[in-house]
């Protein structure tokens, strides 16, 4: 294998990491509040708001339906307004980042209410905001399920990511594509292929590790 | 000290016989008043309604330990969450130390809910916190600050008995120890009223023995008030000085906990009583007695001593004193909030002016008794 290839397969690498970073982190943050009031606005709930709730659970079902390619190309207008492109690296960065967002909110959304619910009403027993309960007693009990929830969408990013060639995004994905099944290099391939199990493998058992650490629930020291 | 203060106000409110509606003595200054409560929920979307609670008025004097004892779904956990504002009441007011807690809104309800402890029968600690880490989160809530938090965290711990526990996770203690974690939980911000909710009901009988006197020492040694609701007779016989009995939604009955018990008037009163003492005849006499004297027959006697009069000298006196021969033939003896209680069945071989005489002269000396049936 040549020193040009290796030098694409390292940068499709960084691309792929770039692209992951950057919408995982952006996706989180908007992601996890999504989650925690999608989780708490039912009927009778912290902050009921049960229009709300239903209005949003049905745009995150909608987001969550389409399958990735199409929502690449379906909201080229929208990446162009906000990268300021619709065809690189950066432009891949906002279908991955609106993938994530409801991805994340349901899993944390699932997360939060695997809390038992005593704790929330011993919470408001003590005198607790609803702020203080979220984040005193929810987000600290769940972080176990929302690590777990967060490892998960990382390995799918990694997926997803492989499809944003279709814009010129770049990344593994792409260069196995090109290179390894257009050119017929099978090596190439080969290469891009173990280098994304690698990935998924090492977010995978530092994911399992931190959950691990963070759950008390029932495995004494 | 509460019973004194009830029966001296009792003869100012209109006198009740007991079997009747449940009396309220209005106790100066008490801690919780229900006025009138009543509790519906909705039930389902077909715009019917359950009633949870139906006109309920009760006292909980202040520095007693009140008990409210039912049977699962009497309403008594709708009760309980009424004082500190978790439930509304659709009708009627609940004043906790003055205070209406039905008119209160969610955000003015926080301060005194801080004024309020609480513990669970599933202990509801927090998994992800050490156990000074639950014991610090009232605090926390209420904005104490760090150095503060760890000054009075310390002897919570010690109180309960676990300060090497400190930096162990809930998953790593026993029932037991978690329940006190949950009760140092409860007295961290200093509240002046506890209120427990089963928290024995999860319990084994050894433990739940330790986490009652446990309760007791804390409502002796800092006059707190503790408010409690089980349905566990022994749990009220062991450590309340008031009782209410709930049942189908409403106090049935309430009081000073010995009268209520010992009188056992009413019908869901009996049922819980059921493992009271000496409440049931044994089976062997049951077997073979009929209600009404035949020639030559028994007569049993169900002689009830409550407090601190002895029956032993009594029934030997009805021996020498009126000739009557008297055979024990079962009794027991309880507790009832520190008074002992007890009761005898006895057969006596005697016609029916001799046995009135016997009951006359037991009555005089503070002893009941009740004809219960005859035996051949």
């Amino acid at each position: 294998m040549s020193a040009d290839i290796i030098a694409l397969i390292v940068k499709a690498t960084g691309q792929t990491l770039y692209m992951v970073a950057v919408a995982g982190l952006i996706g989180s943050l908007l992601g996890i509040p999504l989650g925690v009031f999608l989780a708490t606005s039912g009927r009778g709930e912290l902050f009921a708001a049960p229009w709300v709730n239903k209005v949003l659970g049905a745009i995150v079902n909608a987001t969550r339906s389409t399958p990735f390619i199409i929502l690449v190309v379906a909201i080229i207008p929208f990446t162009r307004l906000v990268a300021g492109t619709s065809i690189g690296t950066t432009a891949a960065i906002v279908p991955l980042t609106i993938a994530t967002i409801p991805f994340v909110a349901r899993l944390v959304e699932t997360a939060i209410r695997e809390v038992d619910p005593g704790l929330t009403e011993a919470a408001r027993a003590m005198g607790a905001s609803p702020m203080q309960i979220v984040f005193k007693v929810l987000l600290a009990e769940a972080r176990p399920g929302i690590t777990s929830a967060l490892t998960l969408t990382i390995v799918s990013l990694i997926g997803y990511a492989a499809m944003v060639g279709a814009i010129g995004g770049g990344g593994l994905g792409d260069l196995g594509i090109r290179y390894g099944y257009q050119r017929f290099m099978p090596d190439v391939m080969a290469v891009v292929v173990v280098v994304l199990i690698v990935l998924v493998q090492l977010v995978q058992s530092a994911g399992d590790r931190l959950a691990r650490q963070f759950d008390k629930r029932s495995r004494p020291r | 000290m509460n019973m004194t203060v009830l029966r001296n106000t009792a003869t100012s409110t209109p006198q009740v016989l007991p079997g009747n509606e449940a009396t309220v003595p209005e106790a100066p200054n008490p801690m919780v008043v229900f006025e009138g409560v009543a509790k519906r929920f909705a039930a389902g979307n077909t715009g019917a309604e359950v009633v949870a609670l139906n006109d309920i008025d009760l006292v909980v004097p202040r520095g007693s330990v009140t008990g409210i004892i039912g049977r699962s779904g009497a309403g008594k956990s709708t009760l309980i969450r009424l004082v500190n504002g978790l439930e509304k009441p659709s009708s009627g007011r609940i004043l906790v130390d003055g205070v209406d807690i039905a008119g209160l809104d969610e955000r003015s309800l926080r301060p005194v809910r801080r004024s309020i402890g609480m513990i669970f029968q599933h202990f509801n600690l927090l998994s992800s916190r050490t156990a000074f880490g639950n014991v610090a989160l009232p605090l926390e809530i209420a904005g104490v600050g760090t150095q503060d938090i760890e000054k009075r965290v310390a002897p919570l711990l010690d109180l309960v008995g676990l300060s090497d526990k400190r930096d162990r996770y809930p998953s790593e203690l026993s029932g037991g120890q978690k329940q006190r974690i949950g009760i140092a939980r409860a007295l961290a911000t200093e509240p002046k009223l506890l209120l427990s909710d089963e928290a024995t009901s999860a319990l084994d009988p050894e433990t739940t023995r330790s986490i009652l006197a446990l309760l007791r020492k804390i409502n002796k040694e800092l006059g707190l008030t503790v408010l409690l609701i089980t349905h566990e007779m022994e749990v009220v016989k062991a450590i309340a000085d008031h009782v209410a009995v709930i049942d189908g939604g409403r106090i049935v009955e309430q009081g000073p906990t010995f009268d209520v018990f010992t009188g056992h008037v009413h019908e869901t009163t009996k049922a819980l009583l059921g493992g009271l003492a000496g409440m049931h005849l044994p089976e062997f006499l049951t077997s073979r007695m009929s209600q009404l004297p035949e020639p030559g027959s028994r007569t049993i006697l169900r002689v009830i001593f409550k407090g601190e009069n002895a029956t032993e000298p009594m029934l030997a006196r009805l021996g020498s004193d009126l000739g009557i021969e008297v055979n024990i033939m079962a009794g027991a003896v309880d507790e009832i909030a520190g008074r002992p209680f007890g009761m005898l069945v006895v057969s006596l071989r005697s016609n029916e002016a001799k046995i009135a005489e016997a009951q006359q002269f037991l009555a005089n000396h503070g002893l009941s008794s009740e004809v219960v049936g005859y035996v051949r």
